[in-house]
């Protein structure tokens, strides 16, 4: 079902006519409303009435999380509290804690994008969603629990956390819908089957996961376990939290409603503007955002993007790339560029081994080492050393093959690399810089 | 006459191998032999219990990785050459030794030696040709 259909399917000059009159609109706000915008445009000498049109895009400067930070709490809000219906922080698990405000209007628009996002994968009101996203400051959690509640179907706020009472109430309910981080799907997965119970004989059939990135093996993986179709959503708190853009079944691409926010693809290390099909950084200015709106905000995520109509549901909404990884998760090892879900992608080829992985980096007399920690499947350990340095030896080459990267594997006890609520932690940094 | 050996897979990590004993003494089993094999990064405990069942029943059950292999227990008298007779045997007649281990019996007679064979069936019907005793599962549980 397509929910908004007038936008999700807009004509591309139509809705680049739209776009350019929210930019004109938002850029006007926060130059007479955020002192920080006001201040970085008369540093770089833009004035407001020369951004007519999405060409005078590429003129305006970036935004970053670190002027968030710097802007704690409040500093740029266009608004003062009392119009302020809800607040939200990041983890702090990079830095200081980062702030997000909305009024009402953005939790209604919040609403408007999740419905289109759950609807986007296959939801519709008859669904019963068992949201184990994260409630509380995360904006994961709260974020599907709006667009649920919109798209009418039931919600159960379950959280995350208490594997097995989320596995009892998932089937004692009959919920039809997963959503959560794709580490914590196969997390789950595992614990049912432990219980003696199938995770594909459960009434889920659509798994909505994000949070982090994901291979396609892994989608395979889950798709399998759970016998369901798995659809990739992504979203971040400074732009609105989850509800950004959403895979349909499908799955070719991430479909962005654009009309609310304006994605372009830069490279990272210059901030020149790419063009269509080319891999670089997602950038994303809110059109319609209220509270909080941000100019040409660096999300970190890189992807590339795409205006051809999607040939599986007919939506005109651009699609981006399901995403490759984040430029901070990003490793330089001895020069190569290293993301972790490319070792997740060869693991999930190796029957031996379990996608549960952590990769862990060292530096010694000034050579990085990339070490992979990796769990033998149980039901193939074998008492015989050389099995295991062959299997050792086998995941090496492939990794080798894949990211033309000597690294070093070392195969772990089964269960012993920690299941994550939330995201999952895959990279443990251990040089000192 | 093959022999069950419990292997449990081991992270080098300190304090496992505590562990893996703790869970052991819990359940009341004896260890009669074992033998540990360790690369850089992790090892293999081999063990040979009185009831090796229930050890791989507790192990498995306290999140240990385990696999259980069937070996060969061989006596042999506890004198110089008593290991070549037997190694000299092996090698006559093609078996290949994966791996071994020895320890020497309560009366202090008789040695007993493990052996993972690649081919434990040939490997006992060489032995019983030559007339070296293998011991039985009993024997071997309640040495």
């Amino acid at each position: 079902m397509i929910w908004n259909e007038k936008y999700e399917c807009m004509e591309r000059k139509d809705l680049e006519a739209l776009q350019s009159k929210r930019l004109r609109g938002v850029v006007e706000t926060v130059c007479n409303k955020v002192p920080f915008y006001q201040n970085r445009f008369l540093e770089t000498g833009i004035v407001p009435s020369q951004i007519t049109s999405l060409e005078s895009l590429p003129q305006l400067p970036f935004t970053v999380k670190d002027d968030l930070r710097k802007n704690y709490p409040f500093g740029l809000l266009t608004t003062d509290l009392a119009d302020i219906a809800e607040i939200h922080a990041s983890s702090g698990t990079t830095g200081t804690v980062t702030v997000v405000a909305y009024n009402r209007e953005d939790v209604a628009l919040w609403a408007e994008v999740m419905a289109r996002t759950l609807a986007c994968t296959g939801g519709t009101s008859a669904d019963i969603v068992h949201n184990a996203y994260g409630y509380g400051l995360f904006t994961g959690g709260l974020g599907i629990h709006y667009g649920a509640l919109e798209l009418g179907a039931a919600v159960v706020p379950i959280s995350s956390g208490g594997t097995k009472r989320q596995i009892k109430l998932m089937q004692d309910f009959g919920a039809t819908i997963l959503t959560c981080t794709p580490s914590y799907a196969l997390h789950m997965a595992e614990v049912i089957s432990e219980m003696g119970v199938d995770p594909a004989l459960t009434s889920i059939k659509i798994g909505v996961f994000g949070a982090e990135p994901w291979s396609e093996g892994m989608r395979r993986e889950l798709e399998k376990t759970w016998g369901i179709i798995a659809c990739d959503i992504y979203g971040l708190s400074e732009i609105i939290g989850p509800g950004v853009a959403v895979e349909c079944p499908g799955k070719e691409g991430l479909h962005l409603w654009a009309d609310h926010f304006l994605p372009e693809i830069i490279d990272p290390n210059t901030g020149e503007v790419l063009g269509e099909d080319q891999d670089g950084e997602l950038v994303l200015t809110t059109l319609t955002k209220k509270a909080m709106p941000l100019i040409r905000y660096r999300t970190g995520d890189i992807t590339r993007i795409t205006y051809q109509p999607c040939p599986h549901c007919g939506r005109t909404a651009p699609r981006i790339n399901k995403l490759k990884g984040r430029t901070d998760d990003m490793l330089v090892i001895r020069g190569v560029n290293v993301f972790p879900s490319q070792v997740e992608s060869v693991l999930l080829e190796i029957e031996e081994a379990k996608p549960h992985y952590q990769l862990v980096v060292t530096r010694s007399k000034g050579l990085d080492e990339l070490e992979i920690w990796v769990e033998v499947d149980e039901k193939f350990f074998s008492d015989e050393i050389k099995k295991l340095e062959t299997l050792e030896k086998k995941i090496q080459s492939e990794i080798e093959s894949v990211l033309a990267l000597r690294t070093k594997v070392k195969l772990v006890e089964p269960k012993s690399i920690e299941r994550s609520m939330g995201k999952a932690k895959r990279v443990i940094d251990k040089r000192i810089m | 006459m093959l022999v069950k050996q419990i292997s449990v897979f081991l992270e080098n990590r300190s304090g496992r191998l505590h562990e893996v004993s703790e869970v052991l003494k819990e359940a009341g089993i004896n260890i009669r032999a074992l033998s540990l094999a360790d690369t850089s990064d992790f090892g293999i405990l081999r063990l040979i219990v009185d009831k090796p069942d229930k050890a791989q029943q507790v192990l498995k059950s306290s999140g240990l990785t385990i696999s259980q292999t069937d070996v060969l227990a061989v006596e042999v008298e506890d004198k110089p050459g008593g290991l070549a007779q037997i190694l000299g045997i092996c090698d006559s007649g093609g078996i290949n030794v994966e791996y071994m281990y020895a320890f020497v019996e309560k009366s202090g007679q008789n040695a007993v030696v493990i052996f993972r064979a690649e081919n434990p069936q040939g490997a006992i019907a060489l032995f019983q040709k030559n007339g070296i005793h293998l011991l039985s599962e009993e024997q071997v549980y309640s040495l």
